[in-house]
């Protein structure tokens, strides 16, 4: 049985599952519901100074596909609406009666020193807090008031806001980063450069989600209008995948510890974040669309799957897919793969033909069968490009395979067919 | 006597319900929009199933009825009593994996619904005016889907239609759990809104019409009559009352209203094996009868209704008794011989038993009514047409029942319907 025990800055968990901070953990009840169903931690959501903030009505839009399955979700909502007081007594409560779980309280405040070191302290003062979580992300609303993504797009206010952070309390400090930004390395650096424990990434991002097209309004409407908001869920995981394997094999970031977020939904997706380096994973809209309960396959799926592979701690899976990710210029020119259809798994669909045939490279022939079509990729014209496969409707019955060719290994630079190669040589 | 406590609450109301929005969001998405379908290959007129569906799953319904009306103007009537399940839903690829096809059928109707619930324009427009005059013989679906293509290719369509209401065996020939309603009559006005077509009730061939005066007075002539005779049973009996052609009891049940339904016999015997055998038998049941026997007298093999109707009939507690030939009426009921398959070949055995019977239902085929078809060739009891659905007589058209096209389905004469008219029109315009 793979150990799940996690640790991040030194924060500890009993596994590597946290709920991102957000409305799933905006107070005890959900926070406690959270725990129960067996979640590792969480990141309480967002405090403020008083007097809070308040919300309008009609807060979240969702990208849905064609079977109402939620892909993406975005909202408009702020920070926590209650006083701070409110939240600091029940996170007391809560961290009392759950002392094993990662109680990790996200802030935000104006760009003013005392601001930010004078909500850290009073955060701390709890003595009911495993570590601070920097809110330099939303991108909507609070950004308007010069919170948010208006720091965190600046590197060296996000540096600033780190330090006084830092200098403020003894306690680690994560700082969540926006993916709102031309190059995530700008804003993990400056946050290293500040003193940060860790960085956790992606915030939401900037998004108008959709048009309600008979109110001629970007979703969600609130009295006839709308604005632009923050999304998230499963269309943001590649995103986030990148800037997470961005910052683990940058030289100057490597080794800083980064909480994974950006529609982690399964023990898989943990999984992917982890091998590109991640330590641990923030989960919030899987949770918000199937409820708490989904952390049991997470765990058992992470851990069945940890067996499988010889996997005994996260340590020894973290970062396992970092240095396999490379630029492409690093890419293998000689190496080739052809798509192979299996004709006992086609069910003679023909999807693979007209894709190829319409948009690719013409590879897919069509032979009348007994009864059934057969569908044969022609080799000369096949390119590897793996599209077929990805619109096949059977699991394996389309598969690339890597042909022998016997050439070595050769890069984009050392490619006789590079112009710039043929330059610099003469 | 309560007869039968299962009986639905209305013996006319549909035995498959219509799917709602959520069942249709769902069926639709399982579509793998396949290139070159196989459903399509399957449909006898062709529709563009991928097309509609995937219209279905965006939302856009009218689309998809505009999609599955232009290959057939009765898709909404097919969408009902097609047997899917040897058509396109056979072909469906997701049988091959999963042995469930998209329920294509009810997903057409979903659509048709739709558009037969909105008020609006008609779909189609007609080209401009040709000025040639056509006759359309029968207002059943070949004919009526021949009017309205010719109509929209801008010619003028006059229908003769020996009964008082058009629609053919859509209106008098198909049981009400298949076509509930009045849907058979709000096609037929669907179909006259693209103007152009006249239609003449009350005018039969042989009687008061006559093919010579149709050719000299049209520019063309289609004939879609449909199968106007039924095959006799031939024993002893069989003019007894209690005895009906199957068409004609469906004829009744269809022409009758729910709340004054036809009275059927306790029990109730169905001599055949074919669709019409099928829809009299469940029907029956549905009216009430305690006992319904489907006699055939070969195996369910041999039957010309599907596996699935076969089945359908047995869910709806109707008896199929096979190898069974009758051989006497009386007052009692039927009297069968058992027969068995021998080489191939149908022989009786000699062994007779009886059932009890108070209604005695005919299904064994229906046959061309030959009058009036003086100089047509006719041959294994239908007009010989060739591919362009010519008759051997200039100027003279025909599809539908009465001719041999392939299976004598709604589907089947819809399209004749359809390739006659443009037929019809090469010719008139060439």
């Amino acid at each position: 049985m793979a150990d799940l025990r996690s640790t991040i800055a030194g924060i500890r968990s009993p596994n590597p599952f946290w709920l991102a901070s957000a409305p799933p953990t905006d107070k005890l009840t959900n926070v406690v519901r959270a725990f129960q169903a067996g979640w590792g931690g969480v990141v309480w959501k967002t405090l403020g100074e008083d007097p809070p903030v308040v919300n309008v009505s009609s807060r979240y839009g969702a990208h849905l596909d064609n079977e109402r399955k939620l892909i993406g979700l975005n909202n408009i909502e702020l920070i926590s609406d209650r006083p701070l007081e409110v939240n600091l007594q029940e996170i007391i409560q809560v961290k009392r009666d759950w002392p094993d779980r990662a109680m990790v309280v996200s802030l935000m405040a104006r760009i003013e020193e005392e601001a930010w070191a004078g909500l850290a302290r009073r955060i701390a003062a709890t003595g009911a807090v495993d570590g601070l979580e920097l809110n330099l992300g939303c991108p909507h609303g609070m950004c308007e008031r010069g919170m948010g993504s208006a720091i965190g797009q600046v590197p060296e206010m996000v540096e600033q806001v780190t330090r006084w952070v830092k200098n403020a309390t003894n306690l680690p400090v994560i700082v969540k980063l926006t993916p709102n930004i031309t190059n995530i390395l700008w804003s993990a650096e400056a946050a290293k450069r500040g003193g940060a424990d860790a960085v956790s990434l992606i915030n939401t991002v900037n998004s108008i989600v959709a048009v309600d097209l008979d109110a001629m309004a970007p979703t969600p409407v609130v009295d006839g209008k709308g604005s632009h908001g923050g999304y998230c869920g499963p269309a943001v995981k590649p995103i986030a995948l990148n800037m997470v394997a961005e910052i683990a094999r940058n030289p100057d970031t490597a080794g800083l510890p980064v909480s994974g977020i950006g529609g982690v939904t399964n023990w898989r997706d943990a999984a992917e974040f982890l091998a590109l380096g991640a330590t641990n994973v923030q989960v919030c809209t899987a949770a918000m669309t199937f409820g708490f309960k989904i952390v049991e396959d997470m765990i058992s799926g992470l851990s069945n799957w940890m067996d499988d592979k010889g996997y005994a701690t996260l340590d020894q899976l973290s970062g396992r897919a970092v240095r396999n990710v490379v630029n492409w210029n690093d890419l293998n020119m000689n190496f080739s793969t052809k798509a192979v259809i299996d004709p006992a798994l086609c069910i003679d669909c023909g999807r693979c033909h007209i894709v190829c045939e319409d948009t690719s490279h013409q590879a897919i022939r069509i032979d009348p069968g007994d009864g059934r079509r057969i569908f044969t990729v022609v080799n000369e014209e096949c390119v590897g490009c793996n599209l077929c496969s990805h619109v096949c409707p059977v699991p394996d019955c389309i598969t690339m395979q890597p042909e022998e060719n016997g050439l070595p290994p050769m890069t984009w630079p050392n490619d006789p067919r590079n112009p710039m190669r043929a330059a610099a040589a003469e | 006597m309560t007869l039968n406590a299962d009986i639905p609450a209305s013996p006319y109301a549909d035995l498959t319900p219509p799917l709602t929005a959520v069942q249709a969001l769902a069926e639709s998405n399982r579509c793998l929009f396949c290139y070159d379908a196989a459903c399509v290959r399957a449909c006898p007129t062709g529709i563009d199933i991928p097309s509609f569906i995937r219209s279905i799953a965006t939302g856009n319904l009218k689309g998809a009825a505009t999609t599955i009306l232009s290959d057939n103007i009765m898709g909404g009537t097919c969408a009902r009593v097609c047997p899917t399940e040897t058509l396109c839903e056979q072909a469906c690829v997701r049988n091959t994996a999963e042995e469930r096809p998209v329920a294509i059928g009810r997903l057409q109707r979903h659509a048709t619904d739709h558009l037969f619930a909105r008020k609006g324009p008609h779909l189609f427009a007609r080209a401009a005016r040709t000025g040639k005059r056509v006759a359309v013989v029968g207002a059943g679906p070949a004919g009526l889907s021949c009017a309205h293509r010719l109509a929209t290719l801008g010619h003028e369509v006059t229908v003769y239609e020996a009964k008082p209401k058009s629609g053919g065996l859509n209106e008098y020939g198909l049981a009400p759990y298949k076509m509930a309603d009045d849907f058979a009559q709000r096609e037929v006005a669907f179909i006259l809104e693209i103007g152009g077509i006249t239609i003449e009730h009350g005018r039969r061939l042989g009687a008061d019409l006559s093919l010579e005066t149709l050719r000299a007075e049209f520019d063309a002539v289609f004939l879609g009559v449909g199968l106007g005779g039924n095959n006799l049973l031939n024993i002893p009996g069989e003019e007894r009352d209690g005895v009906e052609n199957a068409t004609a009891f469906i004829e009744r049940v269809r022409q009758a209203t729910p709340d004054a339904p036809v009275a059927v016999g306790r029990s109730v015997v169905v001599i055949g094996g074919g669709n019409t055998a099928i829809d009299a038998a469940i029907q029956a049941k549905r009216l009430g009868a305690e006992d319904v026997t489907l006699v055939y007298r070969r195996g369910r093999g041999q039957m010309g209704a599907t596996a699935w109707e076969q089945e359908l009939a047995q869910t709806n507690g109707v008896v199929l008794k096979t190898f069974a030939a009758p051989v006497a009426i009386d007052a009692q009921g039927i009297t069968l011989e058992r027969t068995r398959l021998e080489d191939g070949k149908l022989v009786s055995t000699g062994e007779r038993y009886s059932l009890p019977a108070a209604m005695i239902l005919k299904a064994v085929g229906q046959t061309l009514a030959r009058e009036a078809l003086d100089g047509l060739t006719i041959a294994g009891g239908k007009i010989v047409i060739d591919d362009d659905h010519r008759t051997s007589l200039g100027k003279v058209y025909a599809g539908g029942d009465c001719v041999a096209s392939g299976e004598d389905l709604t589907v089947q004469s819809v399209q004749d319907g359809k390739l006659a008219a443009l037929a019809i029109h090469r010719h008139l315009t060439a």
